[in-house]
């Protein structure tokens, strides 16, 4: 401790260069930790959307084949192109795999209205099982049920942006929406907030409103006109999710699905088939790459403070030159000489640390506050920050202490 | 120093040679000295630049050792011990008093004090205690706290010479001790050592001023890296026969 005090005492000599080169530490160890926190946040963030897509699902979309250039000069606005997934097909992959559950998905962009609130957005016409499979929650009301689906009920329910959309100031269940210029659909439930990124149609699950399988075809029919590129389109299924009664399943059972569906897809190559727990794997794999990344940036980082550290040590050895005679006269041995400028490196480095380590979790705070991005500074990068700094600290100390104490204590008492 | 003395032989340089090579050359500074000092002498070294004052000083404080022949600190033979053991022979045995006082200038007064004891691990409520009292015995108490830059140079010697006495050493050894002070300054401080004596302080001092070395019981003089004479001062002083 007294070692600490006299550290402490002799850098305060030179307050200027010791602030200037405890800052070299300092913004090594909070840019560490911030660079950390960003990344692990992002890296977080695609691991909760992954897992929210469910890792023991598989998810087989309907793709809108490449348009060659033939077709599209030759198409008029009046043919009507047909692609991907079958309701057929749904039932194949169903016997298939039998203890699987499937569920199949229809979408219609469609304007909503209720009052005078209006909005363009997605009608998923679904089944039960979707709710369980997307793994969503209601808020208010109920999900579709068979009944529904054997009735074409024209009933639907809200995702949870879309029901605040529609309804800011009411209730929304029993209320009725407007699906395009005739469709009417009567609320029956609301979903909690899901908060995930958009689904490939370009629309996140809060956006979207559910009705009934049966309700949508009966409704919307199987040929539907695309609004964005004004081509009639036919496409009996646009995605088609496979729940896997456990994860270890889901690489074979897409294997599997895809040797099933590729000879009929095989010219159009219309379909594409999506396994979260594939993703979540790349992005564990990327994450470990992006850490080994900053891990090196974060040692050139704290290399570079390091050699702030010597070079400002070697100085203050050989200012100090006289002193070391001094105390060597007095009876100091060698170990004496390199503890206390040990110490005094040790000090300026863990100085830094610890502010760096302050700064290192403000930074990620201001990061989330200004920029809306997810950051998480976990407690091992915090450790990690830290203790690389103070090991800086000492092994770019021990040069400088190692020539201070071999100093010829006549010559170093004569140095003036 | 006579030769009936039975008073303990504290440091005892026996036929001490230091040889430095320079490139061909071999620098004989010192060459052959014997001379023991007794508890309770006060010894001055004398003798013009070259002489092998200095080395003889470096050699007495432990900061150096003789190339041949042997230096005995309380009885055992230190010229052939490791750094470290060394290291402990200055801090335990010999109190250093420097020229420029050499006091270390971001300590306060009490600091300085515990330096020599610091290193032996002694630092504490009764290291505090003797320091005041040390403070008090050269005139300095109630300055603890000051840093060395607040004193004067008179001071900052009494504040070395404290220091020096803080590990009970065998013997002081003080390196033209009053060589950066006035001649006032200088003869309150040659009075502080005639002050210590009575508690039984042993004082080497190394000085080329003949009015510091008459002060002492004996002079050496030193030429050419060999003892020239050793002068008893106060038989001089007797026959009226002042160096």
């Amino acid at each position: 401790m007294r070692m600490v005090t006299l550290g402490l005492k002799s850098l305060m000599l030179h307050k200027l260069r010791s602030s200037l080169t405890t800052a070299g530490i300092l913004f090594g160890v909070a840019s560490v930790i911030a660079m950390l926190a960003v990344g692990e946040g992002a890296s977080q963030e695609t691991l909760d959307q992954y897992r929210a897509m469910g890792v023991s699902n598989v998810l087989i979309r309907s793709t809108k084949p490449e348009e060659t250039q033939q077709t599209s000069s030759t198409s008029s606005s009046w043919s009507i192109l047909g692609y991907g997934m079958t309701y057929a097909e749904a039932d194949r992959i169903q016997n298939l795999l039998p203890q699987a559950t499937v569920v199949r998905v229809r979408e219609f962009q469609r304007g909503l209205m209720h009052g005078e609130n209006w909005a363009s957005k997605m009608i998923v016409g679904t089944e039960v099982a979707f709710l369980d499979v997307a793994n969503l929650r209601i808020k208010e009301g109920r999900w579709l049920t068979e009944l529904d689906q054997q009735h074409q009920a024209n009933v639907c329910v809200l995702g949870a942006s879309i029901a605040k959309a529609l309804f800011p100031l009411e209730n929304p269940l029993g209320q009725t929406v407007l699906a395009g210029v005739e469709d009417r659909f009567e609320v029956v439930g609301v979903l909690d907030t899901q908060g995930r990124a958009a689904s490939p149609n370009g629309f996140t699950l809060d956006e979207c409103v559910y009705v009934p399988m049966s309700s949508s075809r009966r409704r919307f029919g199987d040929v539907v006109r695309n609004p964005s590129t004004n081509r009639w389109e036919s496409v009996e299924l646009h995605e088609v999710k496979v729940k896997l009664p456990s994860s270890d399943q889901v690489e074979d059972a897409a294997a599997v699905l895809r040797f099933m569906l590729q000879p009929a897809h095989a010219t159009k190559g219309d379909f594409e088939i999506t396994v979260p727990l594939e993703l979540l794997r790349q992005e564990e794999k990327q994450r470990r790459m992006f850490n080994l990344v900053l891990a090196v940036i974060a040692s050139i980082s704290l290399l570079v403070g390091g050699i702030g550290i010597m070079n400002v040590m070697l100085a203050t050895v050989t200012e100090r030159t006289r002193e070391i005679g001094i105390r060597r006269a007095l009876g100091a041995k060698k170990k004496h000489i390199v503890q206390q400028f040990l110490v005094e490196a040790g000090v300026l480095s863990a100085l830094g640390g610890v502010v760096g380590v302050g700064l290192g979790l403000i930074v990620p705070e201001a990061i989330t506050y200004w920029f809306g991005q997810k950051t998480s500074v976990m407690a091992t990068h915090v450790i990690l920050a830290f203790g690389i700094s103070a090991a800086v600290g000492v092994v770019f100390g021990l040069y400088p202490a190692w020539r201070a104490a071999n100093m010829d204590p006549v010559e170093a008492l004569r140095h003036e | 120093m006579a030769a009936m003395d039975d008073r303990p032989v504290i440091a005892e340089f026996a036929d001490v040679h230091r040889h430095y090579v320079m490139g061909k050359n071999v620098v004989k500074a010192l060459n052959g000295v014997s001379v023991q000092v007794r508890k309770g002498d006060y010894l001055a070294i004398m003798g013009r630049s070259g002489s092998g004052k200095s080395t003889m000083l470096n050699i007495l404080g432990g900061l150096d050792r003789p190339t041949s022949g042997a230096y005995r600190v309380g009885g055992r033979d230190v010229s052939k011990l490791n750094d470290d053991d060394l290291s402990d022979v200055r801090g335990r045995e010999i109190g250093f008093i420097f020229q420029s006082f050499n006091l270390i200038p971001q300590l306060t007064v009490l600091e300085n004090l515990e330096v020599p004891l610091f290193y032996q691990g002694r630092v504490g409520a009764e290291s505090r205690k003797k320091a005041e009292y040390l403070a008090g015995r050269v005139g300095l108490s109630g300055r603890l706290e000051h840093k060395p830059m607040e004193l004067s140079g008179g001071q900052q010697q009494r504040v070395a010479i404290a220091r020096a006495l803080m590990n009970d050493p065998l013997f002081l050894l003080a390196d033209e001790a009053t060589g950066n002070l006035d001649s006032n300054t200088e003869k309150e401080i040659l009075d502080l050592f005639d002050d210590l004596r009575p508690d039984g302080v042993t004082i080497v001092i190394v000085t080329h001023n003949p009015k510091v070395a008459e002060r002492a019981d004996h002079t050496l003089w030193l030429k050419d890296g060999q003892v020239e004479k050793l002068v008893d001062n106060r038989a001089a002083a007797r026959d009226g026969d002042a160096p």
